[in-house]
């Protein structure tokens, strides 16, 4: 599965290189056609493991996360877009549910990588999550991280910095009224660092941007919601794992 | 740690105490607890809904000035949004032309052609109008652009000048476009769109009346078009608008007349919600409605447990409408929108406080009073709830620190709240959960009681027969006598009332007077014009034609207003006048009824005054929307209407003609009318249908939310996660189980064979042979002194002592701790006390046994066997026998035992050797081949695999008067052993023995109420005598070996066999009372109630029978290999046994009530062997060991 965000990677870093000389048409051609690629690896892959009962309970929880990712992803960035938080070409708006089609695919994508990794580090690292067991915890969960996302939208604050300070201090309090796990923070960190970097290199690259940004590209509050968002779905991706477990 | 540990306490004490009190008056608190939640919403009734609707506020013209923008603390009347200038005034000119009179010469369109080509003038009259140097140009609302979007409808609405519009538009205000027009209708209509439309189209926004009452249409009854013009200013100013009302007064004066003018509408709107604002928000109330699922999921062990979720949500619900309440009352007005924050605010208030009383709640002791098991629930659980309740208050506190007024104002509502939330967990959530509780235990006292007492219990709870639910019919092998076994047979409720609702065919009666009820509303509200527009066609007589009738209007234009004075009287028609200048009252007064035809008579009533009402309340909005102007949150003052009357004289119709517009008039059809009218019924027929539909789906869907899909099927769901390998569910948390808790005794090293029991001790042997005894001494009722004497100085401490010999080697290791206890025991307790307080019928033989050994408590018993035929030598009557017996005892224990019977601390054995044991506690007394033994009283029946019977008597005797055991004569396998005892003697002694009692080999024998029972091979039951083994009777009727027989004291009888077949027999007569086939196979084991039957077989079935009609009840698929363990703990409680667990079952019902886990570690043992204890306590073998599953809230609630 890291296999899986090495590849985000290379996609994004090499795609720095090509986009000069690539229109941009012809650059979604080829987006296109590596994500496919990625996909149908991920499924030959898959479908040559399904003969054991592990691997196919893997792909659904990986097909769960992913679905959940997508649905995230397009509610929360239609809210950001609303409020004019980021801006997107406007052929891009035109195309699909007023979001780029990426963004919904590499949410679901890193959704399912994160959400199986988080149950995967529990195992190897050999405490088993037992906090808060149950899927109301992980409803509540999920409430308060669409409230974090909803009030970094909506909310008017006197500046950028109390706004990120509001809800980094939000994103740590749901970590520990839901996860309280070493390896829960550690990965939220690792998730908030890598896609706050991917999401600079998006937005050096030009293909979306922020209106008044102030962490570099993009708004300093986006490792937080980043960061909660790992917890939200390492939270799920643990209780999909239990639920396979027991079953 | 201290004050810590004190604060601990004082809160405990105190929940405690609450909760006695909730528990004590739950009505009164729950009258108080909602008069204060409904106190606290009154508030809400000033709230204006929720909506998009807009609000109005009227001034007087006179005095108006432009609110200022700071707000008034005097004018308190005012709405806080009449703040600041309006967006713009509006002003229309409402215009009522009609040409009059009319006359037969002219065609339907002179009706509005002549009328609107008027609008030109007017529109000039308006445009150059100028009082003081001021223009309108000055004055009105600049606009510019349209949005891009709306590019087709550029040549219509106006750019880059004054918002002016009336149905001039059409035609650019140009006169000379309108007059070569030659299909008015056409231009019109093309704008509009396709379909259904809710929002304002544009022939509203030009027209500015409803579409209906412009009276532009080839049909038109009444003959008069009315529109405006609207003109939009952006400031006011009073003096230019009264000059222009009076110039057009004056130009065209309207008699009659009397439209008020003093009155100014502001008008307020607030910001709609696009679908794309609410996708997020839906995705919220979704998450939110989840977690309201899976919280109140956990709700379990209750009596009502949707009642449970309901009581949660409601005390949510009601916490959050308390705190907006009060925040209101206080006069925080909530200027968030309460519809985004209310997910999150029900988030942080959560419902877990709840789910943890509840959980805390049932889970205390069943058997304590209902009040102090809710004040014992709570305080287990007050620390945890003040200490999350503080937690969270802390948290708000922080973000109230945040100084942001969206986060200060939501965190103000949550910690009012978080505290009334508390309030209402305390009072309202406690007392409902206190009469559930309470509804609960008065459900199972209910269902304890014997049949003929209790009245059916209501029991909602799912039901799961595993087979079948109670027949409808019973099946095919039964004999049939239907009519009594449904009066007996009490169906779940839920059952009942889809019967009941099946029989009366309720549902479908209230869904077709729902619909005609619907139907009938509709028709009398007309929301959409339905009744004017059947009125119309009704009294469509007139010839005029209906072509042009655009499809997507669907109906005909009605008489404006609704008004029915206007169109029932036939006024005399005013006199047409050639020029509007020239028009007086007087003219018009003094020529009446000139037309004989009825002319167009142009009336002004009250609700011409604000015509705009009856417009879309998106017509405002929509109209600005297409400058991009938004009126959000602002608002629009609508200034009073200036009435124009336009009288035209046919000659000016006439005139203003456009060559086609005669071609135009299409002969007038009744058909169509006909065709329109059969159409709208079809309409309403096909909406009715369509209700109808809806409605049922709705229904449906109903049922398959609140029926459990598993609905007479096997209990997947909840029986699945309840036979799960842990006693626990997902969530962690396991049912309160606690009060029945398996205890395990162990002590064999193999598979338990036997079980026996007299309800004091248990015995045992496994597969080794070896025996265990263990006590089972539950209870005050039987402690009698022999209990007690075994029972040894734990008895007060534990239920059970436990005590095992393992047979061979502890024989009498067990007996030194025992001798002293007899002392002190014996001597505090009179014998005749013992014997009355006893309820069986060997309490003469516990106390002889013990008054035996009264004599001699201080003699040690010997430790060892060798020991023990020392002292058998000593007493020696045997000299032949001592030898003889280790090899033999050697022997014994590689033979297993096959029956196994017990009274009082006599335990008969019977092994594959062939031999009967009789054990008194420790004594071995002879043996022989048996198959089956019984024991009653003091006599031994014994059933040998030859067919033979044979009838021992066992005496004790004091050791003196040893008595020798003859053996039985024609078996010289063995010599005749003798019985010994270390004190007393136990003598068997064969009475009689019936050689051939059967031809094959006896199966099964048992024996009550002084009669034994055998069943064989030969197929055949026997019934004999106890005292004189006399045969009575030879019960035959089977077609298959016997394999199981019931007989208890009260003579009931049953048989059943290989065949599948049970009988049912009279033991008095012999004659057979019913006979059923049931099973796949043998039939492994039977039960009797008063009222049922149960049978299993080894097809793993367990059939519950009608006992007085043998029609099947249900049945329940047992777990392979434990179809035969089965036991009857109280008339209506079944227990069954199955892979590592116990199962009791509702037996009425079917319901399976509980299923106890025998340990954690369940590796596919299943419970083959079941006894029922009379104290209610249930043993099992588990394995190699012995399982005790005491139920005591089955008994103790009984009282």
């Amino acid at each position: 599965m890291p296999r899986l965000e090495e590849h985000c990677w290379s996609c994004s870093c090499s795609h720095s290189v090509k986009t000069q000389e690539l229109s941009s048409a012809g650059w979604i051609v080829c987006k296109t056609g590596e994500m496919m690629s990625i996909i149908t690896a991920v499924l030959r892959h898959a479908y040559g493991s399904l003969h054991s009962l592990q691997s196919a309970n893997l792909m659904r929880r990986g097909l769960v996360l992913f679905i959940v990712g997508v649905v995230l992803a397009l509610v929360l960035n239609l809210l950001q877009i609303q409020r004019n938080v980021t801006l997107f070409p406007e052929e891009v708006l035109d195309t699909f549910f007023s979001s780029a089609w990426w963004i919904p695919l590499c949410c679901g994508t890193a959704a399912a990588v994160v959400g199986l990794l988080y149950p995967c580090l529990d195992h190897h690292l050999g405490e088993p999550h037992k906090f808060k067991r149950e899927w109301a915890s992980v409803m509540r969960c999920t409430a308060v991280f669409v409230g974090i996302n909803h009030a970094s939208a909506k909310l008017d604050f006197a500046n950028n910095v109390q706004l990120s300070l509001t809800l980094a201090a939000l994103s740590l309090g749901l970590w520990w009224t839901f996860d309280r796990s070493r390896s829960g923070f550690g990965l939220g960190l690792t998730t908030a660092f890598l896609a706050t970097l991917i999401a600079q290199l998006l937005v050096y690259n030009g293909i979306y941007q922020y209106t008044s940004p102030d962490f570099l590209y993009v708004r300093s509050w986006l490792p937080c919601i980043f960061f909660s968002g790992g917890v939200t779905v390492g939270n799920i991706g643990r209780q999909l794992a239990m639920k396979c477990v027991e079953k | 740690m201290t004050v810590r540990e004190r604060l601990r306490q004082n809160i405990s004490a105190a929940f405690y105490r609450h909760g006695l009190l909730c528990a004590s008056y739950p009505v009164p608190i729950i009258l108080f607890t909602s008069a204060s939640i409904l106190t606290c919403c009154y508030p809400l009734l000033k709230l204006p809904l929720p909506g998009t609707g807009p609000v109005e506020f009227t001034t007087g013209v006179r005095d108006y000035s432009v609110p200022s923008h700071e707000s008034q603390g005097n004018l308190s009347e005012r709405p806080d949004w009449y703040r600041g200038p309006p967006v713009a005034y509006i002003q229309q000119v409402l215009v009522k032309a009609a040409v009059s009179p009319w006359d037969n010469s002219l065609v339907p369109v002179d009706v509005f052609r002549s009328p609107l080509g008027r609008v030109f003038s007017l529109l000039e009259e308006i445009r150059n109008h100028i009082y003081t140097d001021r223009s309108l140009e000055a004055l009105c609302l600049q606009v510019t652009d349209l949005l891009p979007g709306l590019r087709r409808m550029q040549a219509v609405l106006p750019e880059h000048g004054c918002l002016l519009v009336s149905p001039g538009n059409y035609w650019q205000n140009r006169r000379d476009l309108f007059d070569a027009d030659p299909d008015l209708l056409k231009t019109v209509h093309q704008h509009e769109p396709k379909g259904l439309h809710t929002s304002a189209t544009l022939k509203d926004l030009l027209f500015g009346v409803p579409g209906k009452q412009t009276g532009v249409s080839l049909y038109s009854k009444k003959r008069v078009v009315t529109y405006t013009i609207t003109i939009a200013l952006s400031s006011y100013d009073a003096r230019f608008v009264a000059s222009l009302r009076a110039r057009l007064k004056l130009l065209h004066p309207s008699a009659n007349c009397t439209l008020r003018e003093d009155h100014m509408v502001h008008v307020h709107f607030k910001e709609e919600i696009g679908i794309a604002e609410l996708i997020p928000l839906v995705t919220t109330y979704i998450i939110l409605f989840a977690y309201i699922y899976f919280s109140t999921r956990k709700i379990d062990m209750v009596k009502s447990k949707w009642g449970l979720a309901l009581a949660a949500v409601v005390t949510v619900l009601s916490s959050l409408l308390m705190s907006v309440g009060l925040c209101t009352l206080f006069g925080l007005t909530p200027t968030l929108n309460g519809g985004e924050i209310f997910p999150y605010l029900v988030v942080v208030i959560g419902l877990e406080n709840v789910l943890v009383l509840t959980k805390s709640v049932v889970s205390t002791p069943v058997d304590l009073e209902v009040k102090l098991r809710i004040a014992q629930g709570l305080s287990n659980e007050s620390w945890s709830i003040m200490k999350n309740m503080a937690t969270e208050l802390c948290i708000i506190l922080i973000g109230y620190f945040t100084f942001v007024p969206a986060i200060q104002e939501f965190c103000l509502f949550a910690v009012v709240g978080l505290v009334s939330d508390f309030f209402l967990q305390m009072f309202f959530f406690t007392t409902v959960l206190s009469i559930d509780i309470r509804r609960m235990e008065l459900a199972d006292l209910n269902r304890r009681l014997p049949a003929e007492a209790g009245m059916p219990p209501p029991k909602p709870g799912p039901l799961r027969p595993r087979e079948t639910p109670p027949p409808p019919r019973p099946s095919p092998h039964t004999i049939t006598l239907q009519a009594p076994a449904f009066r007996n047979l009490r169906l779940p409720k839920r059952l009942r009332v889809v019967y009941f609702l099946a029989r009366t065919r309720l549902a479908q009666r209230i869904i077709m007077v729902g619909t005609v009820i619907w139907i009938g509303i509709l028709v009398y509200t007309d929301p959409a014009g339905l009744r004017t527009f059947l009125a119309a066609q009704v009294s469509e007589q007139s010839p005029l034609g209906e072509a042009g009738l655009p499809p997507h209007l669907g109906v005909a234009p009605v008489f404006p207003g609704g008004d029915p004075t206007s169109t029932l009287s036939v006024l005399p028609a005013p006199e047409p006048t050639p020029l509007p200048e020239n028009q007086s009252q007087g003219h018009r007064a003094a020529r009446p009824g000139v037309a004989p035809v009825s002319s167009p008579q142009i009336t002004w009533g009250p609700e011409d005054e604000e015509l705009w009402r009856r417009l879309s309340f998106r017509h405002w909005p929509s109209l600005f929307s297409y400058y991009n102007i938004t009126l959000a949150k602002r608002y629009i003052s609508i200034l009073p209407v200036i009435p124009v009357t336009l009288h035209l004289s046919p000659q000016e119709a006439i005139d203003t003609r456009h060559p086609q517009d005669t071609h135009h008039a299409p002969p007038p059809s009744i058909k169509t009318s006909d065709l329109q009218t059969d159409l709208t019924l079809y309409k309403v027929a096909a909406l009715g249908l369509f209700a109808g539909v809806v409605l049922v789906l709705l229904l449906f869907c109903l049922y398959r939310v609140l029926c459990p899909r598993n609905y007479g099927q096997n209990g997947v769901p909840h029986g699945r996660r309840r036979r799960g390998d842990l006693p626990c569910d997902e969530y962690g948390y396991s049912p309160p189980i606690s009060e029945i808790s398996p205890l395990l005794l162990r002590g064999h090293s193999m598979d338990i064979e036997c079980l026996a029991s007299d309800g004091m001790l248990l015995a045992s042997c496994c597969l080794a042979g070896s025996a265990c005894e263990a006590e089972s001494l539950l209870g005050a009722d039987f402690r009698e002194p022999g209990g007690v004497a075994m029972g040894g100085p734990d008895v007060d401490i534990f239920p059970i002592r436990r005590r095992t010999n393992p047979a061979r080697p502890a024989l009498f290791g067990d007996q030194p701790d025992l001798t002293p206890l007899i002392d002190t025991n014996f001597g505090s307790l009179p014998p005749s006390q013992t014997l009355s307080s006893s309820g069986f019928d060997f309490g003469e033989l516990v106390e002889k046994a013990y008054q035996e050994h009264e004599p001699s408590p201080t003699l040690a018993f010997p430790p060892s066997p060798p020991a023990s035929q020392q002292r058998r030598r000593s007493l020696g009557d045997q000299p032949v026998l001592p030898p003889e017996l280790p090899p033999q005892s050697n022997g014994d224990w590689d033979s297993s035992v096959w029956a196994m019977e017990l009274r009082g601390n006599l335990i008969a054995t019977g092994r594959s050797s062939g031999k009967l044991e009789i054990y008194q506690c420790d004594l071995i007394c002879c043996s022989y081949f048996l198959v089956s033994i019984s024991l009653m009283k003091m006599e031994i029946v014994a059933a040998r695999l030859n067919g033979s019977l044979d009838f021992f008597t066992v005496e004790i005797n004091k050791p003196l008067g040893l008595l020798q055991y003859r053996g039985p004569p024609g078996r010289g396998s063995l010599p005749p052993s003798p019985c010994y005892s270390s004190e007393d003697v136990i003598s068997c002694q064969l009475t009689r023995s019936v050689q051939c009692a059967h031809q094959k080999p006896i199966t099964v024998l048992k024996a009550a109420a002084g009669r034994v029972v055998t069943g064989s091979q030969d197929h055949t039951v026997r019934v004999y005598r106890l005292e004189d083994s006399c045969c009575l009777f030879t019960l035959q009727g089977h077609s298959g070996g016997i394999t199981a027989i019931y007989i208890d004291q009260t003579m009931v009888l049953a048989s059943g066999g290989q065949d599948g077949a049970i009988c049912v027999w009279d033991v008095l007569t012999g004659s057979r009372v019913s006979h059923v086939y049931g099973h796949r196979g043998d039939v492994t084991s039977l039960v009797c109630t008063t009222s049922c039957i149960i049978s299993s077989g080894l097809d793993d079935l367990i059939c519950i029978w009608d006992r007085s009609t043998g029609i099947k009840l249900y049945s329940i698929q047992q777990e392979v290999g434990c179809g035969a363990s089965l036991g009857v703990i109280s008339e209506s409680l079944l227990v069954t046994g199955g892979q590592g667990c116990v199962s009791f079952w509702d037996l009425n019902y079917g319901d399976l009530l509980q299923t106890v886990y025998l340990g954690q570690s369940s590796e596919g043992q299943g419970v083959r062997q079941l006894l029922v204890l009379d104290n209610a306590a249930i043993v099992c073998d588990f394995g190699s060991e012995l399982s005790l599953v005491y139920v005591p809230s089955v008994l103790e609630k009984l009282d």
